[in-house]
């Protein structure tokens, strides 16, 4: 055996150890079963986001790491340490989690600074001002130090939120839907922010949030929920661009769904025409299928194959979103940049330029 | 080498599992608390349902159906008028302007400064044949005697009616104003734009829906109308309340007064019924806004302006101005003769006794209203409901239901002492302050729950959790979270419970130690002999002191319509 390789495999072990565990917990809410076995592993200094529709559990998930749920199935790890069982566990204030709010929760009666430390009352006087100082820095708070929560902005308030959940040195930050209370313009620039900072830290973070834009500037990894569970955990861009069921597909990025069959291990039919897929159909001939169109699958071009009807347009700067209405009745979304504009009403042509096939098996036979 | 680096040195070892409890130790604390305080309601309906022994037909065969009819007939009388003034004075103020409005807005509120015993002795004092306004008719007009003209007597059904609706309508005029306030501009001025006037509006548009709001206020009303015994008692009107304490004092008879106190349980049941009926409606129709909008009033102009102004001035000035006129001037006449020693250490008895009851309330109050934040629960729930009925209970029903189960213990312990150790206890509990401060916990505990569990709403859940993640405990999160952002609640029902208490009676005159006064039982006693003058500064003390939480109403009200027309967002 030799030394530095098993100093290496040692680190790099340490690295891509699971710092968050969820093990097949179950929790109610309100009498009901919110969160049915749900699993999911976050390593050492990642961040990951829930994201789900109003209603999924996900903020019932969040409430059961942070300990403040009792979970009925399973059991929550950090750092190996089991913190929830069924019947028993950790309370919230012995977990070392750091959790940032919607409505942010500053302590109105307590000045920034005080805020800040708020956390750090077991350290000595020194280092505790020395910690605040230091976070109060970090986040540009410095000059509002001894303000008043009430007296700041929102994105301020966001960034005292954060500073405080921060100091302690969590192992764990959990955030529900931080970016929720802050305007359009403000929430990307935050989301990035955030985002940056925590990677520079090294902060691991589980994030809730129903807002797919938040999810994707910050989560290296996105479990998209619905009714309680999982439905696919993946990358932003495995999300939007191969999405494994229909309700992902749905809930992510805009787009329509064409009804097709499988005519040949390459081939689906649709509607709209024999569509091509790169990679081999796993159904028989004939099974019904879903097809997805994603709005810059159906391309603006004069010699296209399909004729619609403009029925409605959102302006969004360089490109135009179309909702269009082909002869037969179906409707398509498309993105054409701005300077193809066109009038409700007017007549398009376009044709399918689908780079990647993304079909499911249709649950009902197609009538 | 890793592990012990994450393991925080401040946290430690204290990452334990920690068994869940269905209940937990606030949980528990707060169900036993709640309990404790539905002893005495709960004594009282047990006996009600227990053996009855022989009082029953003899109560049936000649009182109590006369307790009841005139019990009946007051809350009749009373619940009119109360109605009668109550929406009328809401309507006129926030529907209509004339001149005065803006003070009639508060100036509405002071009666509920003056308990009805006191507005009996300063309107006896007025009105009685010696009296001023009797003396003067007869001098102007030459009669002789009694025997010459007609004066209405003071002491009768119809003057209770009266002075207690003088007092009491503010409960109604309180919660009718707000809901017609709460209600939707634009429904009002839809019905104006149909071409309906003033009258047609109020009847199809806001009294139906303000409806919930009123028979709560009258439910209210009509609670400390059966609660009443100083003034049926110095009007020698026989209502249930006044038997109850004839037959326990009068008689010495504890269990013919329990049967009465059974027998007002079922006013009592009917009464929360209402209440809690109404309320589930009110919800309905009002729609909570913390903002007040600008309602489209009726501007007044020439006679109906006047009358409107009238309208207000006259429960003011009957209901506040006249009694603390004929009071104070009582008290300066018959100052020396009232301000003695034993009058200062009464004071006293009664500061110490309420504030001492205030203070155990809102600890009370606090502890349970902060575990149902903790963890809600259907048993806390309903314990909580169980002891918050006290407020409906009537003090004298309250004291039988205090007094046995007291005796009852006490005769135990001595007993018990004595076997073993020779020795007597004595009365522990039983006529003692002790006894006194738990039925006022009793009574007011409601009112104080209400109050702290609506200061705690205003905070955020995410407070409470942002609090527990930065490693404090729920304790901890309660003290240095919590209590700094509730002061102002906290104090607002402090307030309000140790002014009921100053002003309690009939549980106050029950239990109390022997010898033991305190301004309202030495304002009593010296009423019952007669000595309305000597009573009087008494009176007007505990007047002053009502005012303290009227003030309270008025200064929110003044500054709530500060805020309108430009509504602020509740920030503060």
């Amino acid at each position: 055996m030799d030394h530095p390789d098993q100093l290496r495999s040692g680190a790099v072990r340490s690295d891509s150890q699971p710092l968050l565990e969820v093990r097949g917990i179950s929790c109610n809410y309100e009498l009901e079963r919110a969160v049915f076995d749900l699993s999911l592993t976050v390593h050492r200094g990642e961040q990951v986001c829930l994201l789900g529709p109003s209603g999924c559990g996900k903020t019932t998930v969040l409430r059961a790491i942070a300990g403040f749920h009792p979970i009925l199935t399973g059991g929550i790890f950090i750092n190996d340490q089991q913190v929830s069982a069924v019947g028993a566990m950790v309370p919230p204030e012995s977990r070392r989690v750091g959790m940032v709010f919607q409505d942010h929760a500053l302590f109105p009666h307590l000045t920034v600074r005080q805020n800040v430390a708020a956390g750090l009352s077991r350290l000595p006087e020194g280092s505790r001002g020395e910690s605040v100082g230091e976070m109060l820095e970090r986040m540009g708070l410095s000059h509002h130090a001894d303000r008043f929560p009430h007296e700041l902005s929102g994105g301020q308030q966001q960034r005292v939120a954060l500073a405080r959940a921060l100091a302690p040195r969590p192992l764990l930050l959990l955030m529900d839907e931080p970016f929720s209370s802050l305007d359009q313009e403000l929430r990307e620039h935050m989301g990035q922010e955030v985002s940056d900072m925590l990677k520079e830290s090294g902060t691991t973070c589980v994030m809730v949030t129903h807002d797919q834009h938040d999810a994707f500037a910050l989560g290296d990894k996105v479990g998209v929920m619905s009714e309680g569970s999982i439905v696919q955990w993946d990358t932003p861009y495995n999300l939007y661009h191969q999405p494994s069921n229909h309700f992902v597909a749905d809930f992510i990025g805009n787009g329509v769904f064409l009804c097709g069959e499988v005519v040949s291990p390459q081939e689906v039919s649709t509607p709209l025409g024999i569509l091509p897929s790169d990679e081999p159909l796993i159904w028989s001939s004939q099974t019904p299928l879903e097809i997805l169109l994603r709005p810059d699958d159906v391309v603006y071009d004069p010699a296209g194959p399909i004729q619609a009807r403009v029925t409605s347009r959102a302006f969004q700067g360089a490109q135009l979103l179309y909702t269009l209405r082909t002869l037969e009745g179906i409707k398509l979304l498309a993105l054409f940049p701005s300077h193809a504009n066109f009038e409700i009403g007017d007549d398009v042509r376009v044709r399918l330029d689908v780079d990647h096939l993304v079909v499911f098996e249709h649950d009902t036979p197609l009538d | 080498m890793i592990m012990a680096t994450l393991v925080s040195p401040t946290v430690g070892a204290a990452v334990k599992l920690r068994r869940l409890n269905r209940l937990n130790r606030w949980t528990v604390g707060a169900v036993f608390a709640a309990l404790l305080v539905f002893i005495p309601i709960g004594s009282v309906l047990f006996l009600s349902l227990g053996d009855s022994g022989d009082v029953w037909p003899h109560l049936i065969g000649t009182a109590l159906p006369e307790y009841v009819g005139t019990t009946l007939l007051l809350l009749l009388g009373v619940g009119v008028s109360v109605f009668l003034t109550g929406v009328t004075t809401a309507w006129l103020v926030t529907m209509c302007r004339f001149p005065g409005r803006r003070i009639f807005e508060w100036l509405l509120l002071f009666p509920l400064a003056i308990p009805a015993y006191v507005m009996a002795y300063a309107y006896t004092d007025l009105l009685e044949y010696a009296g001023p306004v009797q003396s003067s008719l007869r001098a102007l007009f030459g009669w002789q005697s009694a025997r010459d003209y007609f004066f209405p007597p003071v002491r009768s059904l119809g003057g209770a009616i009266m002075f207690m609706g003088l007092v009491l309508y503010p409960y109604v005029y309180l919660l009718a104003r707000s809901a017609f306030l709460e209600q939707s501009v634009s429904v009002l001025e839809v019905s104006r734009v149909l071409g309906k006037g003033p009258w047609q509006t109020f009847k199809t548009v806001s009294f139906p829906a303000a409806r919930p709001a009123i028979v709560v206020g009258v439910s209210l009303a009509l609670m400390e109308t059966l609660n009443d015994y100083g003034t049926v008692d110095f009007f020698a009107v026989y209502t249930l309340t006044a038997g109850l304490i004839d037959v326990w004092l009068g008689m010495g008879s504890l269990a013919g007064g329990a049967q009465i106190a059974s027998s007002m349980l079922v006013f009592v049941i009917l009464l929360i019924f209402l209440e809690r009926m109404s309320r589930r409606h009110q919800k309905v129709y009002q729609q909570a806004s913390s903002r007040f909008k600008t309602l489209p009033t009726y501007s007044l102009k020439g006679w109906p302006s006047a009358l409107a102004f009238g309208l207000c001035a006259l429960p003011v000035i009957a209901g506040f101005v006249v009694p603390v006129l004929v009071l104070g001037q009582l008290s300066i006449v018959y100052f020396d003769r009232s301000w003695t020693p034993e009058f200062k250490s009464y004071a006293l008895n009664s500061l110490t006794l309420s504030a001492g009851a205030a203070l155990v309330t809102l600890l009370v109050a606090l502890f349970i209203a902060y575990a149902r934040r903790l963890r809600g629960g259907r048993v806390l729930r309903v314990a909580t409901r169980a002891a918050s009925l006290g407020y409906a209970v009537p003090g004298a029903v309250l004291a039988v239901g205090i007094l046995i189960p007291f005796a009852i213990f006490d005769n135990a312990l001595d007993a018990l002492m004595r076997d073993w150790f020779g020795v007597s206890s004595g009365l522990l509990l039983s006529g003692t302050v002790a006894a006194v401060t738990f039925a006022y916990v009793v009574r007011f505990l409601a009112v104080a729950v209400g109050q702290v569990e609506s200061s705690l709403e205003k905070i955020s859940p995410s407070v409470d959790m942002a609090a527990r993640t930065l490693g404090f405990r729920a304790g901890q999160t309660l003290i240095r979270y919590h209590l700094p952002l509730i002061r102002a609640g906290l104090l607002t029902a402090v307030m309000v419970v140790f002014v009921d208490c100053m002003k309690e009676l009939p549980a106050t005159l029950l239990l109390r130690p022997f010898n033991f006064e305190t301004l309202a039982t030495y304002v009593y006693r010296f009423a019952s002999d007669e000595m309305l003058g000597e009573a009087a500064l008494g009176s007007l003390t505990i007047v002053a002191v009502g005012l303290l939480p009227v003030a309270f109403l008025s200064r929110m009200i003044s500054r709530s319509r500060q805020l309108y027309p430009s509504p602020s967002t509740g920030d503060a």
